[in-house]
């Protein structure tokens, strides 16, 4: 496997904070890493870089071969970079097939017209929106609003897609659809980085997982092993966290 | 599309029978609606579209004017100096744009502001070439009468408003279009799209510029006289962003019908209320741009919907 993106050294720098620092990361093409770390840690910052809406203060970010450090995020979207927010962002005065069929010319290369409009609406069927595709995109319910971003994404025609907390305020029913729809993607031959507070889902998705902590990369490895890192346990999961799975294990 | 060419087709050929009427208060009010229509329209792609709030076609105005004006000056065709004048509009607005459509909201509400002031001063001081505050004279078209003056300066207007309509129409059912109204949404989440913002913000600008620069050298022309606080003054843009609003941001007759509106409300109340008409007429359009927060086309449109019997 070839890497399809690769951080080296990155750091980025908020005046005097170091919200990123000096992380290098490669992912291979095809892969679902998992993004962990305590809040504030520099999870959303690092997704910024690679995006280009905060670009890196120092050190490469390379996609597909070539040099995106300096790119702006319009053209880091067409190049196959599509990501959801933490908080969802769709046009609210737009139809819900508007805000996809967006994504499909703008990212997607699309020209105007019906054909972006038909591309759009299969990814609703395929996130299960199509009998709201007509509806104002603000009346939405929240975990709509979080698989219409899903859609968006996929209209990207993206390489990589980074997901920002995409369960974040959904109930348990709405974590598992969520959890088939990227696995769903991933099968498609999507490469994904997923940032995640729940454990259950990093682990039944990720082959690998990435720890941030104060912006530095602690650990990457298999989740296993992650779970098992005493300094990951230290900085994110907590003493609770490792004695449960202890006991678990028996 | 097609809906709304139909009808742009009919109403513009109505109005061209106007000079039928043989008045010339008809025809110079005619002619003065049909600026103020190039206006709106034009403001209507950056402020209605893009929803970047410009307060820009005064500066394009009064640049066109003097542009046009000087142009003929030095022997230019009247014909070649409108056009050219628009073309000096449209680089101007690409400059223009690419500094200021980084700010955002009342920043960019503000530096837009500024411009027409400063093009003001710089013809005040500009003596040798514009006649600074001395004004300028344009020479007076040969023409037949005065009636045969008056209606061709009103076809003029005319056919600068239609050509105006139809780039908004094209745009509004473009790649383009579609991409201002993105950014006016959300401008970041935009440009994650995929949308080049900078691309699509300083199109939509030069759009609302050239028509307008046209439109202020047509305007030296009609009346040949200009000299700078006529031409560069502040009410061209408050009273083009005042008609959009009040015929309905966005949509396709609003700014023609807030044209309209604004200059007849204008004329009866000036008639009526002679001494306190400016106050009256600001109070008129708060309430209306109140009470039909979308618009005066939004009425047609509830009443189009009802008329539909479903
Ligand atoms: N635009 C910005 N300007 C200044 N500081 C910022 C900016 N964006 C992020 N930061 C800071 O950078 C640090 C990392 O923030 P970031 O949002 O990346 O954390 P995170 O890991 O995504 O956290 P969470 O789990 O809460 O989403 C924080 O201290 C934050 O305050
Ligand atoms: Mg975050």
């Amino acid at each position: 496997m070839s890497a399809l993106l690769e951080l080296s050294s990155v750091t980025r720098r908020f005046g005097g904070l170091r919200a990123v620092s000096d992380v290098t990361l490669s992912v291979p093409q095809g892969e679902v890493l998992g993004l962990i770390g305590p809040n504030g840690a520099g999870k959303t910052t690092l997704v910024n870089v690679i995006t280009g809406v905060h670009p890196a203060s120092a050190g490469k970010v390379r996609f597909a071969g070539e040099d995106i450090t300096r790119v702006r995020p319009y053209q880091a979207a067409r190049r196959g970079i599509a990501r959801t927010f933490q908080i969802v962002q769709p046009f609210p005065g737009m139809t819900v097939l508007e805000n996809v069929a967006a994504a499909a010319m703008f990212a997607g290369g699309l020209s105007y017209g019906q054909r972006a409009r038909d591309e759009a609406l299969q990814h609703l069927r395929f996130v299960g929106l199509a009998e709201v595709a007509n509806s104002n995109a603000a009346a939405l319910t929240l975990a709509m609003r979080k698989r219409l971003e899903f859609a968006k994404g996929l209209a990207m025609r993206p390489k990589l897609l980074l997901l920002d907390e995409v369960n974040a305020g959904l109930n348990a029913a709405e974590v598992d659809q969520a959890l088939e729809l990227i696995r769903a993607i991933a099968a498609r031959g999507v490469t994904v980085l997923i940032i995640e507070h729940l454990m259950k889902v990093v682990l039944s998705l990720c082959s690998r997982i990435a720890v941030l902590h104060h912006g530095e990369l602690i650990a990457a490895g298999a989740p296993q092993a992650i779970i098992e890192d005493p300094r990951v346990i230290q900085a994110y999961l907590g003493k609770r966290y490792a004695r449960a799975q202890a006991g678990a294990h028996g | 599309m097609k809906r709304d060419a139909s009808i742009a087709l009919v109403l513009f050929a109505l109005v061209a029978l106007l000079p039928l009427s043989g008045e010339a208060y008809w025809m110079r009010l005619g002619t003065t609606m049909l600026m103020y229509g190039v206006l709106a329209m034009s403001w209507n792609f950056i402020g209605g579209m893009a929803g970047y709030p410009s307060f820009a076609v005064a500066a394009f105005f009064g640049l066109g004017a003097y542009a046009g004006a000087v142009a003929q000056k030095f022997g230019v065709p009247m014909g070649f100096a409108w056009v050219g004048a628009g073309l000096l509009a449209l680089v101007f607005a690409a400059l223009l744009g690419v500094a200021l459509l980084r700010l955002r909201g009342h920043y960019f509400a503000i530096a837009s502001l500024v411009v027409a002031e400063v093009l003001r001063e710089l013809v005040n001081s500009m003596t040798g070439l514009t006649g600074g505050g001395m004004g300028l004279n344009l020479p007076i078209p040969a023409m037949a009468s005065v009636d045969a003056q008056a209606r061709f300066f009103f076809y003029v207007m005319l056919l600068l408003a239609a050509v105006t309509f139809t780039a908004m129409l094209i745009t509004a059912n473009s790649k383009l279009g579609f991409g201002l109204r993105c950014i006016q949404q959300n401008e970041s989440a935009a440009d994650m799209l995929g949308v080049d913002t900078t691309f699509y913000k300083v199109s939509a600008f030069m759009l609302s510029g050239v028509f307008v620069g046209v439109a202020g050298a047509v305007y030296a022309s009609w009346v040949y006289y200009i000299e700078p606080p006529d031409v560069f003054d502040v009410l061209y843009s408050v009273k083009a962003i005042v008609m959009v609003l009040l015929g309905g941001a966005g949509s396709m007759f609003g700014p023609l019908v807030g044209a309209a509106a604004f200059l007849s409300l204008e004329e009866l109340v000036w008639r009526n209320y002679l001494e306190v008409h400016t106050g009256v007429l600001g109070l008129m359009i708060v309430l209306l741009v109140l009470f039909l927060p979308k618009g005066l086309i939004s009425l047609s449109q509830r009443l189009g919907r009802r008329g539909k019997l479903r």
